[in-house]
């Protein structure tokens, strides 16, 4: 973890509700695909969590939908500002198990960590496959840069407005995968988990206090014991998930 | 020279800053940050006779300069702690730390504070009788001075090493609780514990907590815990652990003028990793400027 301050580059809308930040500063903390970082607003007590969608030298791009007053706030910060942010949070995806053809199931929020992660793959001489998945057409994001990356790039809509019709989990039927890497809403993980041939690793949301492994207020339970979502998490391996309910 | 350090019951703190039970883990992960060696002590996440999961997530909600958790207690129980965290942080920390204690029963709080005195690396026990997380214990024992000294009788009679009751601001006389701990032989009182409070999710209209309530925490109870320790310090003769929303040198100045002889801080080690030690940083330029050459000398100074 490390604690810096990064200036706003740009900030703006990509689709609905969702907006691209692009910040400069210090990223050599973010070692890993599928970390997150952890923003200080001012007026605001806790710090906001958003994962890392890309992050090149001192460049950190974030992709984060406008859920509540805090993202609002974010929305609405203009080039310039500067923003008091911790890195390098989380353990981040382990790509070496990934088999020669992963498959890259990314659902709304959870796209963007698919992106660095793509990258990292293909720079390790992988061919993923990624499928993003989206409620309706106004919501797509990132279909140009992953498809930019040289992937293979489906985009499902649960309206059938764009793209092939239902859930990320009709798009992998026919497609032959090596191993999976998802993160998204609990209800498409759990249908991953069900739907999916292979081992995977599966990124979680939570709750969090502190975000890096203070406060004991995101802690799940799993075959493997209790984890910190923060800490020891965000990225699950699939074998040791424990649902609840 | 600005003179820092304070007595709690014989155990001498080079500061009076002490992170406070479950902000802080068990301190080793810190030292990833900052040597923490700089702390006056530590609060350890409090511990129980057996391990705990805690309660279902979410257990964390915000509020207007403050937070809501509802962990309950989660700790891998004092065998563990014993043989597993408390090597690792004796390995980065080389001061005793506050081992903090909640039960479920009088036999619970006895079982654990017995194991935790014969530790080396404990120099005060810190006996949690004001949880509100936890059903069956915890701040059911903290709420009538008949029982918090019914807690602290029989922790005293097992332990040689000071015993400070940690206290509920959930309750209608502190005071008279504090009295009570202090007739039934503690050594001193830590206190505020969180007050208990509750968020609503508008968008499915219920209560944002798995647990519906939690702790109430952060800079927005700081006048609640400064009008508690004022009123506790006048009603006994034993030190008090001042705590509740502690975010900056001045709180602590203010905490101190209030009774404290220590401070614990809490919530601001969540959102902010750095904030004890900024704290200690900043102390000597604060008492500089309120022309306070040693912080021994203001405890109380408010009344």
């Amino acid at each position: 973890m490390k604690q810096s301050i990064f200036e706003i580059v740009s900030n703006k809308l990509i689709a609905d509700n969702t907006y691209e930040m692009v910040l400069r500063g210090d990223c050599t903390d973010i070692t890993k695909p599928g970390q997150f970082v952890n923003i200080k607003l001012d007026s605001f007590f806790l710090r906001r969590p958003i994962s890392v969608c890309d992050c090149e030298k001192d460049i950190l791009t974030l992709i984060y939908k406008v859920v509540g007053h805090g993202t609002e706030k974010m929305a609405a910060m203009q080039a310039k500002e500067k923003l008091d942010i911790l890195t390098g949070l989380g353990n981040g995806y382990d790509i070496s198990k990934s088999g020669d053809a992963p498959l890259l199931i990314g659902g709304g929020a959870g796209v963007p960590p698919m992106y660095m992660l793509a990258k990292e793959l293909i720079a390790e001489g992988k061919k993923p496959t990624v499928i993003l998945g989206f409620n309706k057409k106004s919501e797509v994001f990132y279909e140009e840069e992953f498809s930019a990356l040289g992937i293979k790039t489906i985009v499902t809509t649960a309206d059938g407005s764009y793209g092939v019709k239902g859930f990320v989990t009709d798009a992998f039927k026919d497609i032959s995968y090596t191993y999976f890497f998802t993160c998204g809403p609990e209800p498409m993980l759990r249908a991953v988990y069900n739907t999916t041939s292979t081992s995977g690793q599966m990124s979680f949301e939570a709750r969090m206090g502190c975000g890096f492994g203070a406060c004991m207020g995101c802690t799940c339970e799993t075959i493997t014991g209790n984890k910190r979502i923060c800490k020891e998490g965000p990225v699950l391996e699939k074998e040791e998930i424990k649902w609840q309910n | 020279m600005a003179k820092l350090d304070v007595n709690l019951s014989g155990l001498k703190l080079d500061n009076p800053i002490i992170p406070a039970s479950g902000t802080f883990g068990f301190g080793y992960e810190f030292s990833d940050y900052y040597d923490i060696n700089i702390l006056g002590s530590i609060s350890i996440k409090g511990t129980t006779k057996d391990p705990r999961y805690g309660n279902p997530l979410p257990r964390i909600a915000e509020c207007s300069s403050g937070m809501l958790n509802s962990v309950g207690l989660q700790n891998p129980g004092v065998e563990k702690v014993v043989s597993e965290e408390l090597p690792k942080l004796r390995k980065c920390f080389s001061k005793k730390v506050l081992a903090n204690v909640s039960g479920f029963s009088l036999e619970d709080y006895v079982y654990t504070c017995e194991i935790m005195d014969k530790q080396d690396e404990v120099g005060i026990l810190e006996v949690n009788i004001s949880c509100p997380n936890v059903k069956h214990g915890g701040m059911s024992f903290g709420t009538s001075p008949e029982s918090a000294a019914e807690i602290t009788r029989a922790v005293k009679s097992v332990t040689k090493k000071p015993v400070y009751m940690k206290l509920s601001p959930n309750v209608t006389d502190i005071a008279s609780i504090a009295k009570a701990c202090e007739e039934a032989g503690a050594d001193g009182i830590s206190m505020i514990n969180t007050l208990m409070g509750m968020r609503i999710n508008l968008k499915d209209r219920k209560p944002i907590l798995a647990n519906k309530a939690g702790g109430f925490s952060g800079s927005a109870i700081l006048p609640v815990a400064l009008a508690m320790v004022y009123k506790v310090y006048e009603a006994v003769n034993i030190p008090i652990i001042g705590m509740g929303g502690i975010t900056t040198a001045e709180d602590v100045v203010e905490m101190m003028l209030a009774g404290a002889t220590a401070v614990e801080v809490g919530a601001a080690n969540l959102t902010e990793p750095y904030a004890c030690k900024n704290i200690i940083e900043e102390l000597p330029a604060v008492m500089e400027k309120y022309k306070i050459d040693s912080l021994e000398s203001i405890i109380g100074g408010a009344h």
